[in-house]
């Protein structure tokens, strides 16, 4: 018997409006606007009592409740006296217990309007203080770096190891297939040009250096910012979010060392190595285009990518790549320890760790290609 | 346990302690000494800075003014290398037992003493097995903390704070989130290793059945005022204290003073 929600009112005499609520009141079905007893209200002569008949009053819920609130709001600056006597128990108890406790208006939040330049000034102020803790982390860091150098870190070994296996052999794979994809990308982007002056034995040159002096280090950098750099971020955060650094740090023990210590040496560890694979793999890559496509023997290639690439190329490379793995370890670690304290906190700093990480490994890069271009190297 | 009133010492003395985040005052002005072995309680309701006041006793929070004395040391004036010494004459229970979770319970509990005892490997292991015996654990050495249930995570907790045989105790919400019997199961522990250890034990809870059973003394933060509006025995407070606040809180809000 799912009728419609009804409204109807009835003046028994002068001063008083009976409001009669018939069929099912539920908010699925739809409710009558409050905005009828209003009118009814405002007309003549003027109402001075209400009450409410509810005998064919169907199944009701929030619906109905909603109603009657909104009703109470607009009898709040009229002297009407409500009876509510002819509702529904449960909806009179209801309505009580909502308006038990009063609204709490200074609570800070809402409606506050911050001037253009006020917020400027915020975030000025937010980048400064950032980029301050972002110094002071980069500070301990080094200490942490030193104590290790002098033997006098606390950290667990196998926990070292367990990182090193992580972001060393077990990111092989991806690390692969990206760089054979690199390479092959770049002899074919070299060739179609090269070809047109039948010079194509240079796609050799050309993808050899290319991989060794910044794709390689650069497509490991990047890879590991997004495998490696999130999960430190994630797992720091989760330690945060469940009070262990709190735990570690009321030990004594200082986290930079027991935390941040092992994942910075397992990259700069693991980066220059990971980059002479990519290397290597990225010229397999533009070895298969040149053989496959461009007529080229394999000793050819083999003889042409030796003659182009010479050792300080490959060195260059290999110490770009620790770098970047020292920025990849840095930015994962440090959102991590900032992470907030709820599990949106830690998602928010696996994202950022990313988004630090390869902005600095592109800044740094450039710096290279123009330190290099200037010494000469 | 009534604790010889001519015997009393202070082991910790808070003094004129504000709490602050930034420009937001969280208490201020407070004040209290915790004797050498009582176990105090930090109560009020939810909000009021509680927890923030055990961070502050423990060091991870500066405080905004005032001091905290471990006997007759400034926590807070020491240098890093001084407070991290009276640090380990502490343990800490976190209110979700932060066991490091890429470690076994063992590891958990053997970590301190690898840091600052120069026990071989063999002991470290006993005094570890040892330790997790005392709170009911023997057997779960080798288990992960997300390998057992909340209560046992917190009873791990415990094991790894009592590793250094700590002068104080601090525990942070322990009944919360455990069912009324481990909560009392916990409860017995927390007065038994006080009694046997001879340490001073400082709880923040909110948990009238555990105030009552282990407090001899207490501090009532209040989050309206925003500083401490009772000092005492809670069982005292409950039955003289005139405040109508701590009244109902200790009474679970069922009676209330008379000319209320």
């Amino acid at each position: 018997m799912a009728s419609q929600a009804q409204l109807s009112f009835d003046r028994p005499d002068n001063r008083t409006l009976i409001v009669r609520l018939a069929g099912s009141w539920r908010v699925a079905d739809g409710v009558p606007s409050p905005s009828a007893v209003q009118d009814e209200l405002e007309s003549d002569p003027p109402v001075e009592c209400i009450r409410f008949d509810t005998q064919n009053l169907g199944a009701w819920d929030t619906g109905l409740l909603i109603f009657l609130r909104k009703l109470q709001d607009g009898f709040a600056n009229r002297q009407v006296e409500v009876d509510a006597g002819g509702l529904p128990e449960g909806a009179g108890r209801l309505l009580n217990l909502a308006a038990a406790v009063p609204e709490k208006k200074d609570t800070g939040k809402g409606a506050k309007r911050t001037s253009f330049l006020a917020m400027v000034g915020g975030e000025v102020i937010t980048a400064v203080a950032s980029t301050a803790e972002m110094v002071r982390f980069i500070g301990e860091a080094t200490i942490a770096l030193g104590a290790f150098l002098r033997g006098r870190a606390s950290y667990r070994r196998s926990e070292l190891m367990l990182i090193i296996q992580e972001c060393g052999a077990q990111a092989l794979p991806i690390v692969s297939l990206i760089s054979f994809l690199v390479g092959l990308i770049l002899a074919f982007v070299g060739a179609v040009q090269l070809m047109q002056f039948g010079a194509q034995i240079y796609v050799a040159d050309l993808v050899g250096i290319a991989m060794v002096r910044e794709m390689g280090a650069m497509m490991a950098a990047i890879i590991m910012a997004g495998r490696t750099g999130a999960a430190f971020a994630a797992q720091l955060g989760t330690m945060t979010v469940n009070e262990e650094i709190d735990a570690l740090k009321t030990l004594g023990i200082s986290p930079m060392e027991f935390l941040v210590l092992p994942r910075m040496l397992a990259l700069i560890l693991m980066m220059p190595l990971l980059c002479l694979y990519a290397d290597l793999v990225g010229m397999l890559g533009g070895l298969l285009v040149g053989v496959g496509m461009l007529d080229i023997t394999f000793v050819e290639y083999f003889n042409q990518t030796v003659g182009a690439v010479d050792l300080n190329d490959i060195a260059l490379g290999v110490v770009k790549s620790a770098v970047f793995g020292v920025l990849v370890a840095l930015s994962g670690c440090l959102r991590g320890m900032q992470s907030g304290r709820s599990a949106s906190a830690v998602g928010v700093a696996a994202t950022s760790a990313v988004v630090t990480a390869i902005v600095f490994i592109i800044v740094t890069d450039a710096i290279f290609a123009v330190v290099t271009n200037i010494i000469g190297v | 346990m009534a604790v010889d009133a001519t015997k009393q010492e202070a082991h910790i003395t808070v003094r004129n302690l504000t709490m602050a985040y930034g420009d937001f005052v969280i208490q201020r002005d407070l004040s209290f000494t915790v004797n050498r072995g009582e176990v105090f309680i930090i109560m009020g309701g939810s909000g009021c800075g509680k927890s923030t006041l055990m961070r502050h006793m423990i060091g991870l929070k500066t405080p905004a003014k005032g001091e905290v004395l471990y006997g007759e040391k400034d926590f807070w004036a020491a240098d890093l290398e001084d407070r991290q010494r009276m640090m380990r004459h502490f343990g800490v229970l976190y209110q979700s037992g932060a066991l490091w979770s890429s470690m076994t319970l063992a590891e958990n509990v053997a970590l301190p003493l690898e840091e600052y005892t120069d026990l071989s490997p063999n002991d470290i292991r006993e005094v570890a097995s040892l330790k997790l015996a005392l709170v009911g654990l023997a057997g779960f050495e080798e288990f992960y903390p997300s390998e057992i249930s909340g209560g046992m995570q917190k009873r791990a907790g415990l094991a790894r704070a009592m590793a250094l045989d700590p002068d104080i105790l601090f525990f942070d919400e322990p009944s919360a989130g455990l069912d009324p019997i481990s909560a009392r199961l916990l409860d017995d522990l927390i007065l038994e290793l006080r009694d046997s250890l001879g340490a001073t034990v400082v709880v923040v809870t909110h948990e009238l059945a555990s105030i009552f059973a282990i407090a001899d003394n207490s501090v009532f933060l209040d989050p309206e005022t925003r500083t401490m509006i009772a000092v005492g025995n809670p069982k005292t407070l409950r039955d003289e204290s005139e405040d109508p606040k701590v009244h109902r809180f200790l009474t679970r809000g069922e009676s209330t003073l008379p000319g209320e």
